[in-house]
């Protein structure tokens, strides 16, 4: 009898997360019987019911791959950051929030008490006369009841533990998925690690369709709804802000085949440290003035600079949070 | 005990270093918090150059170059007010004191004003006091 390869261990776990990259994950569709061939699915919250204990009781090692998605905001987060990194050999920081922080790294523009203040009492929706928040932990009759606590930052997977690859995205595109997932059960030469993978190296930019021009210089911004966008040519050079210099290529310009700017979801591009940077430089270069009075009334359009330059990637960037 | 600002000034080649220098020829007095960096043009200090010089303990970042029209490569320090201008207002967002950042044009033969610009932008300095985003970016919360 022929033997049989052994199967892969393949874990996929949810931390701060809006649950996009397990779906993401799910929509390899009929694939997934091939993933299912190549691989045991043994941990998967969205779509398995294991328990953490199970993975606990796993010996050190014993998971392949773990898809991470979701960045650190809470001490559930970390902790099963920590158990998945002991419990695995090739950990992927899978998606934008593990990448960079993500949307919820958003929330570095507040503190948690800032945060907590909103939901549990001022926001619209809100009855809570009392100001009752949630409490870490809580006595009933049957003994302490305990929820994760809050934390006041949110990381992206590598400051939290140590991440062997990361995929882009929010979400990943699931091509780039599989053939990542396909090198790693073929058994393929990986790239080193710590690199970024189902990715290119370039900036969208680069591989872009829309029309360039050299030297185009612009008087005003526009946000995309201010426009009659013409369909064909580069978003800057109309006046619409777009992350495509400052962002990784590799998703196949998605957004820009369906008439929106790129908003950076796959991150700075190889050479770059810092996506917000990169786009203020990117920006200067294009605008058309020189009068400190005129070129401050162009930038008055550009509203939301620091929101928009790290949407996906607050929690990574050189200025990582609000100053407290 | 008494708080010692730390200021990086980037100063074009062309220009503002040249005024330094004149500065320190001329036996000008000022005040020792500045670290200089010379740079080719103002339009070489990327914005990455300030937010790192913030990140690793500056309380104050200044920067120098040629007066608008002089620029040794005839653009580089209007770019560079542009980027100015973005980082100024994203600075703002990120909770830094907007007065920790300043552009100012010095030519070569402006050592006084060199020298001056530093005594009054210490000076602003000093009363703003440490700047945080060393010690809130090293220690999570
Ligand atoms: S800025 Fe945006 S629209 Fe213009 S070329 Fe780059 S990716 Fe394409
Ligand atoms: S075009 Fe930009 S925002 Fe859209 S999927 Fe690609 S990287 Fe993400
Ligand atoms: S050379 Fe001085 S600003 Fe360009």
């Amino acid at each position: 009898m022929k033997e049989q390869k052994p199967k892969l261990k393949l874990a996929v776990y949810w931390a701060a997360a809006c649950g996009g990259c397990c779906v993401s994950v799910l929509d390899v569709h009929e694939k997934l019987f091939d993933v299912v061939a190549a691989a045991d699915l043994v941990f998967w919250p969205i779509a398995l019911d294991f328990k953490y204990k199970d993975v606990e009781d796993m010996p050190d090692g014993h998971i392949d791959v773990t898809l991470f998605n979701g960045a650190v905001r809470n001490s559930e987060n970390e902790y099963m950051a920590r158990l998945l990194r002991k419990k695995t050999k090739i950990l992927v920081a899978y998606g934008s929030c593990a990448h960079l922080g993500g949307i919820p790294g958003l929330a570095n523009f507040f503190t948690g008490e800032e945060i907590f203040k909103r939901v549990y009492e001022e926001s619209e929706s809100t009855i809570n006369p009392e100001k009752i928040r949630p409490q870490h932990e809580y006595e009933v009759p049957e003994g302490t009841l305990e929820i994760p606590v809050f934390f006041n930052d949110v990381r992206p997977l590598d400051r939290v533990v140590d991440v062997d690859y990361y995929l882009p995205g929010c979400p990943p595109q699931t091509e780039r998925l599989l053939e990542v997932f396909l090198a790693i059960v073929t058994g393929a030469e990986l790239p080193p690690k710590g690199s970024v993978v189902g990715a290119g190296t370039k900036a969208q930019c680069d591989e872009c369709i829309r029309k360039k021009t050299e030297n185009k210089l612009i008087k005003k911004f526009y946000r995309p709804w201010e426009i009659n966008d013409d369909g064909e040519s580069c978003f800057m050079e109309q006046g619409v802000l777009c992350m495509g210099p400052a962002t990784r290529s590799g998703c196949g310009y998605r957004c820009i085949k369906g008439n929106a700017p790129c908003r950076g979801c796959y991150g700075p591009t190889a050479d770059v440290i810092d996506p917000g940077t990169k786009m203020m430089s990117a920006i200067a270069s294009i605008i058309d003035a020189k009068d400190p009075d005129e070129l401050e009334k162009i930038i008055s359009d550009v509203v939301d600079p620091a929101g928009t330059f790290y949407r996906f990637s607050l929690p990574s960037a050189i200025i990582r949070r609000k100053l407290l | 005990m008494e708080f010692k600002p730390k200021v990086i000034a980037f100063l074009c080649n062309w220009c503002s270093y040249t005024g330094a220098d004149l500065a320190g020829t001329a036996r000008v007095k000022y005040k020792p918090n500045v670290r200089a960096i010379r740079v080719m043009c103002s339009g070489r200090i990327e914005p990455t150059f300030v937010l790192r010089a913030f990140r690793k303990g500056a309380d104050g970042v200044l920067i120098c170059g040629c007066h608008p029209g002089d620029c040794h490569y005839q653009e580089g320090n209007y770019r560079c007010l542009r980027r100015y201008h973005l980082l100024q207002k994203y600075i703002q967002q990120m909770g830094i004191e907007t007065g920790r950042l300043k552009l100012e044009w010095i030519s070569a033969s402006e050592g006084k004003q060199y020298a001056e610009l530093i005594d009054s932008f210490t000076e602003t300095i000093t009363e703003l006091g440490p700047c945080k985003i060393k010690e809130t970016m090293e220690n999570l919360t």
